[in-house]
């Protein structure tokens, strides 16, 4: 029914405009907050993209982690009370792999060109969430 | 100008007339910073015989954050810490009450490069890299070697307990589970180290941006002392080798300019003490703690209004990398 271009398209050329066209002319402050604004919409447009499909993959591993089913809300501050009164712990299997999965699957949404993530890919290549 | 901005510069004259003999005009006054809360602005005072390049860091209402330091401590810090032949700036004044200025107080600009990028990348900064280590040690032993007792100003004390149960505590008024910093806590309560046999003056903020480097002859000045205490000096050390300090530079973890050998060797070398790598590491897992939980803070003073903009939204999802270093950290690979 809705019509095109799609969202990621449109927010594509939104990004490149503010920054192929608006910061090279602007003064060095506002140039810099187009070039943050264009990274906010590279961001959004990632997790439009992957978003859903990585929070199911988290609640996947957190209800096999916790043995239970469970909104990923509810399962998230399980795990943290779980981690903080010791029951699991780093020697916990999959644990350790879950927090990893989770983190570079932000990172993927968040800053993807971040040094210690792309080291961390090499690191954990059966964690990538790509 | 608005009449606000008229005020500000006809203060800001009478009171540099006041600290500085035959000043008889500003001239270049601009703003620095954006900052609500803390402004820094550039301005030369000018008399008939000399020009004072001039920096004014002011809090127009002298509000600021709980736990850092006043300007006028902040002053008096760092004037005390130039007797002591750390490498700071000059403060020629500090704002009265009189001036009607707020909070603040006026050092002497110096010349040279801020910018991390440009401080890492840039040609002109070739031929001082290589000694940036050593120089950063040896202003971190000086300021280290700083007796408390000669800094007038209320530093807070914050050792390795204190700053632990004081991000635990801003973690949890927050009310967001993560699960990585739940674990992050566990291992820093299983590796806290003894606090320090006596508190000595720590910077707080010891890395780039903080520190003014000059192409010929590289650091010339330690900048901002305003979250300064009295703790524990490895700190410091521990801070400057953050993941995202080194700007892409990940295996020279000393600001992203060297190693942590080169940094710790220089620094015993300059104090006369030995380093610790347990202790090193635990600052290490502190300090991205630390800048998690500063991150995280962010989502509050975006949503609630008190500052709501492209900028705060975006370091609010830089919690994620503080995440990623902590998780290598608890991996064993960082």
């Amino acid at each position: 029914m809705l019509d095109q271009p799609n969202p990621d398209e449109v927010l594509e050329v939104v990004a490149q405009m503010l920054r192929e066209q608006f910061a090279p002319q602007l003064p060095g402050s506002a140039a810099f907050h187009a070039r943050v604004a264009a990274n906010a919409i590279d961001l959004v447009r990632r997790q439009i993209a992957a978003g859903e499909r990585l929070e199911q993959a988290s609640l996947a591993r957190l209800r096999a982690l916790l043995g239970h089913d469970g909104d990923a809300d509810a399962l998230e501050r399980e795990l943290c009370e779980r981690i903080r009164d010791r029951s699991l712990d780093a020697s916990t299997p999959g644990l350790l792999d879950h927090l990893m999965a989770s983190t570079l699957a932000k990172m993927s949404i968040d800053q993807p060109a971040y040094a210690s993530y792309r080291r961390a890919l090499k690191e954990h290549p059966g964690l990538d969430p790509n | 100008m608005t009449m606000a901005d008229e005020e500000f510069r006809a203060g800001l004259l009478a009171a540099m007339q006041r600290a500085l003999p035959g000043v008889e005009r500003i001239d270049g006054l601009r703003r620095l910073s954006a900052g609500a809360t803390l402004q820094t602005w550039s301005f030369d005072a000018v008399a008939p015989d000399r020009t004072w390049p001039l920096i004014l860091r002011r809090s127009p209402g002298g509000l600021r954050a709980a736990r850092t330091l006043s300007l006028p401590d902040e002053a008096a810090l760092v004037r005390a810490l130039r007797a002591a032949g750390a490498p700071v700036a000059e403060v020629v004044y500090t704002v009265q009450p009189e001036d009607a200025l707020g909070d603040g107080f006026v050092m002497i600009r110096i010349p040279g490069e801020t910018i991390p990028r440009k401080i890492l990348r840039d040609a002109e900064f070739d031929s001082v890299r290589g000694a940036l280590v050593g120089q950063l040690a040896r202003a971190a032993a000086k300021i280290h070697a700083t007796d408390p007792a000669t800094v007038p100003a209320d530093l807070r004390v914050a050792g390795p307990r204190g700053m632990v149960d004081e991000f635990r505590g801003r973690y949890e008024a927050y009310g967001v589970p993560r699960p990585v910093l739940e674990l992050a806590f566990r291992w820093l309560d299983d590796h806290l180290p003894a606090e320090p046999a006596r508190p000595h003056l720590v910077h707080g903020d010891f890395r780039h941006g903080n520190v003014i480097v000059g192409p010929g002859d590289g650091l010339r000045a330690v900048l901002d002392w305003e979250i300064a205490h009295l703790g524990d000096p490895v700190e410091d050390l521990a801070w400057l080798c953050l993941p995202p300090w080194r700007f892409g530079n990940l295996d020279l973890p000393a600001g992203g300019l060297g190693t942590r050998e080169a940094l710790v060797q220089a620094y015993e070398a300059a104090a006369g003490t030995q380093v610790d790598p347990a202790r090193l590491r635990f600052w290490e897992m502190m300090g991205s703690m630390r800048w998690a939980v500063g991150c995280a803070g962010m989502l509050e003073w975006f949503r609630s209004g008190r500052d709501r903009t492209v900028e705060r939204a975006m370091i609010a999802r830089r919690v994620s990398e503080s995440e990623m270093d902590l998780m290598r950290l608890i991996c064993g690979s960082a």
